[in-house]
């Protein structure tokens, strides 16, 4: 294992590139699929529930959920592009067996699959904040802070998805990685729920859960309601997505270079 | 980036010294030695597994050897890779075209990884669609191509960077024989303006046309290597007799033709003699036989002489 560690960025934007041109072709259908899900969830709870519920920490429960669905359609974009996007580049295409025949690392390649992931995942995210003055919903002005958020949570989730996409013998893999970890996260990170009602030891399980402070972060940021903590919050995930995309780039060059 | 004159290049493109790579237990390859000058066409033969996409892979990174040097260009591999890989074009045993993107897309998207400026990327393109006879697939996808045209693309895409060295991992496979011709045509040219390459194949008068020196690979090992016409005439002979007779005549002819020092090898039914210089009894004797052949010896000859005829797959 000699893994290189001086990466072009001229390199990483060219695998970039390559992703979005592809992309631009199928981005009707690649959108909806993003999109299709949290879109029903806000309207299906956000505006379905919000007549039962009252108010959590002085939103209604349209407004609590908002910007929780914003992530979650960041986390959805960035890990599903990893996972079976990348794994079709990596195995039915052969796109990366390609790629490496060219000047571009192993590693260049793991990033510009990563930064590609957490571009999706930001644009997804973004739409989902776009949406919300369609359900009065009026975002304060800190939500100019929200796209770095959701871009550095998407290149943890991208990250996430390409070690499991270099680990991967087959697609049904991914099973593991959606029930076990995404869909969890989506439940249980405080999207449709406070956290802080609930009991202790669970109240502390989630707290280490990576999208929780993503989606505290986003609900301040989203109604101007800045709480302490937030500079730990941001480090953590700087960290974690820093290490995720680390790993990714070991385990990817031990999958494609024997 | 844009190279105006190419760096200079050494005499020797590649260079191995008692390569090898072992995955595990088994021995891939076991320790070859061999050196591919300037302007050559070096042919890299040998039965399936033999070692030959292994190499290829070591030179391109994709495989880490195990022990032994190789230096392309003069520099060594792995660590000088970054400046070895953008003088190097590929043209790899499966297609990986992108099947998303369309002909002029694949060739727009490969040049961008070799940090070709966009105004030569639309030249080059250009020209290597119309050498490669694909001008008017250009805006095509993938998917309507037929093979010969997949297989040009794949060319095309190679060379759009201007590699100093070509690897063809064999590149005609498949192939109808008027699309294995077009491609034999243009690689001929592209050997004419100075390409070094290094040829795969099985097919064996592709090598014979293309090549002006072989190596032999069996189970990871050098067999042989050198001048193909010289080895054929040395290793080989002179001419082949082919020849379908009864166990009694096929005796007879082993006979006479080892009165001749011609060498003969039996087959399922008759016999094969391959003959260092002309020889009356020998025509004499063959010629009440049922049926035979006479023809000048060939390369897939030696090949199967030093690689054996039986199958090799492990």
């Amino acid at each position: 294992m000699r893994p290189s560690l001086s990466l072009s960025v001229k390199n990483i934007l060219r695998v970039i590139q390559r992703n979005a041109r592809v992309w631009w072709k199928y981005k009707v259908p690649s959108l909806v699929g993003n999109l299709g899900q949290p879109l029903l969830f806000l309207v299906a709870f956000g505006l379905g529930l919000s007549q039962q519920i009252e108010t959590i920490a002085g939103l209604t429960y349209l407004q609590f959920i908002a910007p929780g669905l914003a992530c979650s359609a960041m986390m959805y974009s960035a890990a599903f592009e990893a996972t079976y996007g990348s794994y079709t580049r990596l195995s039915a295409q052969s796109t990366f067996e390609g790629i490496l025949m060219t000047p571009i690392t192993v590693e260049e390649l793991a990033m510009g699959e990563v930064l590609w992931g957490a571009l999706k995942g930001l644009l997804s995210g973004l739409i989902m904040i776009g949406v919300m003055p369609l359900f009065g919903l009026w975002p304060s002005p800190w939500v100019i802070c929200l796209p770095l958020l959701l871009f550095v949570a998407g290149v943890l989730f991208a990250a996430l998805g390409l070690i499991m996409t270099a680990l991967a013998t087959n697609y049904d893999f991914f099973n593991y990685f959606v029930s076990l970890i995404i869909t969890p996260l989506f439940l249980f990170s405080g999207i449709f729920f406070a956290v802080d009602t609930l009991p202790i030891p669970t109240r502390a399980l989630v707290r280490v859960m990576p999208l929780t402070p993503v989606v505290d972060l986003a609900r301040m940021l989203c109604y101007g309601t800045i709480a302490p903590g937030w500079p730990g919050q941001i480090t953590v995930l700087f960290l974690l997505a820093a290490g995720a995309s680390w790993l990714a780039a070991v385990l990817l060059r031990r999958r494609l270079i024997k | 980036m844009h190279q105006t004159s190419p760096a200079p290049q050494p005499s020797i493109i590649v260079e191995a010294r008692n390569l090898s790579k072992a995955y595990g237990a088994r021995q891939a390859v076991g320790g070859i030695t061999f050196a591919i000058g300037k302007g050559e066409c070096f042919g890299f033969l040998g039965p399936n597994g033999a070692g030959k996409t292994t190499t290829i892979q070591m030179i391109l990174g994709l495989v880490e050897k195990s022990g032994g040097e190789l230096l392309v260009f003069g520099e060594a591999i792995p660590e000088q890779l970054k400046t070895i890989k953008p003088r190097v074009g590929v043209v790899p045993q499966n297609d990986n075209l992108d099947t998303d993107l369309t002909v002029y897309e694949n060739l727009l998207t490969y040049a961008s990884y070799y940090q070709l400026p966009r105004w030569e990327t639309n030249a080059r393109a250009c020209e290597l669609l119309q050498f490669f006879a694909l001008d008017n697939r250009r805006h095509e996808y993938i998917r309507q191509l037929s093979g010969g045209q997949r297989r040009r693309l794949l060319l095309a895409r190679a060379m759009m960077h201007r590699p100093q060295l070509l690897i063809l991992d064999e590149p005609t496979v498949g192939l109808d024989p008027q699309a294995r011709h077009l491609i034999w045509q243009r690689l001929k040219t592209l050997k004419e303006q100075g390409v070094t390459m290094m040829l795969t194949s099985h097919y064996m008068d592709e090598v014979a046309r293309l090549s002006d020196r072989i190596l032999v690979l069996n189970q990871g090992q050098v067999v042989a290597q050198g001048e193909p016409k010289q080895m054929v005439s040395e290793m080989v002979g002179l001419d082949v007799f082919e020849v379908i007779c009864d166990d009694e005549q096929a005796l007879l002819l082993e006979a006479v033709a080892a009165a001749c020092q011609a060498r003969s090898e039996r087959t399922a039914d008759g016999v094969y003699l391959y003959t260092n210089k002309d020889c009356a009894e020998l025509e004499s004797a063959i010629r009440p036989c049922d049926q035979w052949l006479r023809r000048p010896a060939n390369l897939e000859d030696l090949f199967i002489k030093l690689t054996g005829r039986s199958l090799h797959e492990s």
